[in-house]
C-alpha cells in the first residue's frame, strides 16, 4: 500500500505507486512513439538538473474529477517543448509561442487522458479537465490537495521531461470541487520514483 | 466536387494534424472548416454543407457529445458521417457516442493510417 497522508474510510480499490508509475510509463511511451516518433528513456538526472527544471519551463496541467480527484502534469524546458511541438506539427519552433503551448497541452491531454482511462478500470469513472499550460521562469508548483505527486523522469533527446500524477479519494477533499493545481512561489513536493 | 470536411477540436495542434492527414488521403477533399468547440461547429454547419465531421469529445462550451446530439436532432445533418477523435476512451463514452450516431471512434494518440482507414470505412458505409 502506498504511504499516504490520509486513510481510506472504507474498503475501496486503490492504485499503488508502482501501478501509477507503470501507467505513466506505458502512456508516455505510447504518446511519444505514436505521435512524435520519439523514444523516451528512464532518466537518472542529478538533483541539480531536476531542481533547475522545476524553476520554470513549460508545465501542462490536467485535472481529474470524480470519486478520485487530483491532477496530472508534464513539465519540460522551453527548448524541449519546442522540439516536441516541432515533431508533432512537422515544423520548427525557435521559441515558445501559442502553437507550442497548444501542442504541449495536447500532449499532456493525451498522456494524462490515457492514464485516466487505464486508472478508471480500478478506480471507477474519472472526469478530465481541459489542459492548462504555463510557461515562464522562477515559478514552482504546489498541489492544492496537499498530497505528494508521483513523478517519473524521462530522458527525451537528452533533455528532461517530468510526468506527475496526484490522485486522492474525493472524500478526503470533501465534496466541494477543488482546482486541479495551483502554481505559486511555493514548494512542489515530489516523490520521484525510478523505473 | 470534393468532400467538404468539418474538424472540431479545441486544440489547434490537433486540427493542423488532421488537416495534414486529410491531405494525405486518396479522397478528393474540398473545403475544410475548423471549429474550436461544438457551438462554433454548429454555426459552421448552419452556413456550410459538409460531408464529413471529425470531432473531439472533451471541449469547452459545448463538448463533442452535446454537439453530436444537436447535429442528430436536425434532419438535414442527420446523415452526415461523424467520427469522434478523442483521448476519451472509456467504454461508457464510446457507447454513448455510438448511440448518439457517431459512425467511428478513434482514440488519441493515433496514426495517420488509423484516421485514413476510419474515414474510408465510414464514407463507404455512408455510400459516399
Amino acid at each position: 500500500m502506498p504511504e499516504r497522508g490520509w486513510e481510506m474510510s472504507f474498503q475501496e480499490p486503490v492504485l499503488t505507486d508502482d501501478e501509477v508509475v507503470a501507467l505513466i510509463w506505458s502512456n508516455t511511451e505510447k504518446v511519444f512513439s505514436t505521435m512524435l516518433g520519439l523514444t523516451v528513456k528512464s532518466s537518472l538526472a542529478p538533483e541539480e538538473r531536476i531542481k533547475a527544471l522545476r524553476k520554470g519551463g513549460v508545465v501542462s496541467l490536467v485535472g481529474f474529477a470524480g470519486r478520485w480527484r487530483g491532477s496530472g502534469s508534464i513539465r519540460c524546458s522551453g527548448q524541449l517543448a519546442c522540439s516536441i511541438s516541432g515533431k508533432l506539427l512537422l515544423t520548427h519552433f525557435d521559441y515558445v509561442n501559442d502553437e507550442v503551448l497548444d501542442a504541449m497541452g495536447e500532449i499532456a491531454n493525451m498522456i494524462i487522458g490515457n492514464f485516466k482511462d487505464d486508472a478508471a478500470y480500478k478506480l471507477g469513472p474519472l472526469g478530465l479537465s481541459t489542459p492548462t499550460v504555463i510557461y515562464g521562469n522562477n515559478f514552482e508548483a504546489r498541489n492544492w490537495n496537499g498530497e505528494s505527486w508521483i513523478t517519473v523522469l524521462f530522458d527525451c533527446d537528452g533533455e528532461l521531461l517530468e510526468v506527475n500524477i496526484s490522485l486522492v479519494p474525493g472524500h478526503v477533499l470533501g465534496e466541494a470541487p477543488r482546482p486541479a493545481g495551483v502554481l505559486a512561489p511555493a514548494m512542489w513536493e515530489n516523490k520521484i520514483i525510478d523505473h | 466536387m470534393g468532400l467538404d470536411v468539418l474538424i472540431v477540436d479545441d486544440s489547434a495542434a490537433i486540427r493542423k494534424i488532421l488537416l495534414r492527414v486529410l491531405a494525405q488521403t486518396d479522397l478528393e477533399i474540398g473545403d475544410v472548416f475548423e471549429a474550436g468547440d461544438g457551438i462554433e461547429a454548429l454555426t459552421i454547419l448552419e452556413a456550410k454543407k459538409v460531408g464529413l465531421v471529425l470531432s473531439d469529445v472533451n471541449m469547452p462550451n459545448m463538448d463533442g457529445l452535446q454537439f453530436l446530439t444537436s447535429m442528430r436532432s436536425r434532419p438535414e445533418w442527420n446523415a452526415v458521417p461523424v467520427i469522434m477523435i478523442t483521448t476519451e476512451g472509456s467504454q461508457a463514452k464510446v457507447l454513448e457516442a455510438v448511440q448518439l450516431g457517431a459512425q467511428g471512434y478513434v482514440r488519441k494518440p493515433f496514426t495517420a493510417e488509423q484516421i485514413k482507414e476510419k474515414i474510408s470505412s465510414c464514407l463507404s458505409v455512408a455510400g459516399k
